[in-house]
């Protein structure tokens, strides 16, 4: 891993592949134009960096590459503010400032020897993705995996190469649903948390990792531990308004926990309580 | 018909009936199968059945007028399918189109709310049955009206 200088201080990254996952989301394949050593930018799968596009202002976003390809840096946008509009807009050659990477991980090692249940939701699959491509990678250590993905409707959903791969492989249950359908659609429609009934849980070898909006989260890890899952083998990935990324300007502060230094993966029972709060 | 008993006797939905009265659904229901494309329920029509997913793929749809045919929600084996047949005016609600090859016991609504009536046990069995499938269904669709992945989130 580049040695982290300054973590306040961008370093500056060429686009060197936009990818349009869907109307608006893109991905960007990116690598470092002053490569110190080798040009590896080495990550945890669930870290993120904070990506800064220049005369705009600065995001945080979860890093969706593949751990094991760390010569491309891989990023999955959706279009929703000032800053990820202008991201839009930029072209392969054009150069953004990335700090990071930042935060916490998921639990890809714990999970050795355990059945997985991976639930994702919208465009929080990107985060999740470079825990499926280690584990997929090393997929012997683990036992059943399973992928839930849940999206707005067909014409939403990410990586849907990647899926069918993913989908037709023997060794990985996979199920796509969506909110709703128009045309053509065949598969699922109905909610994320709807498909664990699907699933064949053994509670007590089983780690879960959940990431998507929070009321998707919220119902996800009910149905889990209605199945008999403990709180603690159910990870979440949380999302607040991360600034500085090294849990000093408290931008990001969840009760006591800081989502950019201390998340954005926790152990659900580490943040349950706080879950309940509305105010925060 | 023992065979019928047993299918239903193992199917989610039914899980906990006692034998009389598996016995006595067994008396209102049929196997039926259904090819890709064809409907189960037409919205508006009387709700003659109440299916028990066995096989197979059912989309429920909404017929949207300009907006064309929405889908809303998909059951599958291991699923049911209707709760019109047990609330007046007994008429569907929605479409339901077998997306591909389905297999379903069909229950006679018209013949279960008459046992329903003889016997109020059976009643309040499958009332709380279909009533803890509502919820489920209501939780699902207050979730989808809350458009999670909209931009707003």
């Amino acid at each position: 891993m580049a040695a982290l200088t300054d973590p306040m201080l961008p370093r500056p990254f060429r686009i060197e592949k936009v990818t349009h996952e869907t109307a608006d989301t893109f991905t960007f394949e990116l690598s470092q134009q002053q490569a110190d050593g080798d040009g590896r930018f080495d990550f945890a799968c669930g870290q993120f960096n904070m990506l800064y596009t220049f005369g705009t202002g600065e995001i945080p976003v979860s890093i969706s590459g593949d751990p094991a390809k760390p010569q491309r840096l891989v990023h999955t946008i959706r279009a929703v503010g000032s800053v990820t509009r202008a991201m839009k807009k930029l072209k392969k050659g054009d150069t953004l400032g990335v700090r990071g990477p930042f935060g916490s991980a998921w639990p890809v090692q714990q999970a050795e020897g355990n059945d997985v249940i991976i639930i994702a939701g919208g465009i929080g699959l990107a985060p999740l993705r470079p825990a499926i491509c280690s584990i997929l990678q090393n997929r012997e250590k683990y036992g059943h995996v399973a992928l839930l993905y849940g999206a707005r409707t067909p014409q939403d959903i990410l990586f849907e190469k990647e899926l069918r791969e993913w989908r037709g492989r023997f060794d990985m249950q996979v199920m796509i649903t969506v909110d709703h359908a128009v045309g053509t659609w065949k598969g699922n429609i109905g909610v994320v948390p709807d498909l664990i009934k699907r699933v064949k849980i053994d509670p007590d070898n089983t780690i879960a990792m959940v990431c998507g909006p929070e009321i998707m989260m919220r119902f996800c890890v009910i149905e889990l531990h209605n199945r008999g899952m403990e709180h603690d083998t159910i990870f979440v990935s949380m999302e607040r308004n991360m600034k500085c990324g090294i849990g000093l300007c408290g931008h990001c502060q969840y009760g006591p926990e800081f989502i950019c230094k201390d998340g954005p993966v926790f152990p659900f029972s580490k943040i349950r309580t706080l879950f309940d709060i509305y105010e925060l | 018909m023992e065979n019928l008993k047993s299918v239903i006797g193992e199917h989610p939905f039914m899980q906990g009936l006692d034998e009389h009265t598996l016995d006595t659904l067994v008396g209102c229901a049929s196997n039926v199968r259904y090819n890709a494309g064809d409907y189960l329920a037409r919205m508006g029509q009387p709700a003659e059945h109440f299916f028990i997913i066995r096989h197979g793929h059912v989309s429920l749809e909404i017929n949207a007028g300009p907006r064309g045919i929405i889908g809303v929600h998909t059951v599958e084996a291991g699923d049911v399918l209707g709760w019109s047949w047990l609330i007046e005016p007994y008429k569907w609600h929605f479409d339901a189109r077998a997306v591909e090859l389905t297999r379903v016991i069909a229950l006679n609504g018209e013949c279960l709310r008459k046992k329903c009536e003889q016997d109020h046990d059976l009643g309040y069995a499958l009332m709380k049955r279909v009533a803890q499938l509502m919820e489920q269904r209501l939780t699902a669709t207050r979730m989808q009206l809350l458009d999670m992945y909209g931009t707003h989130v």
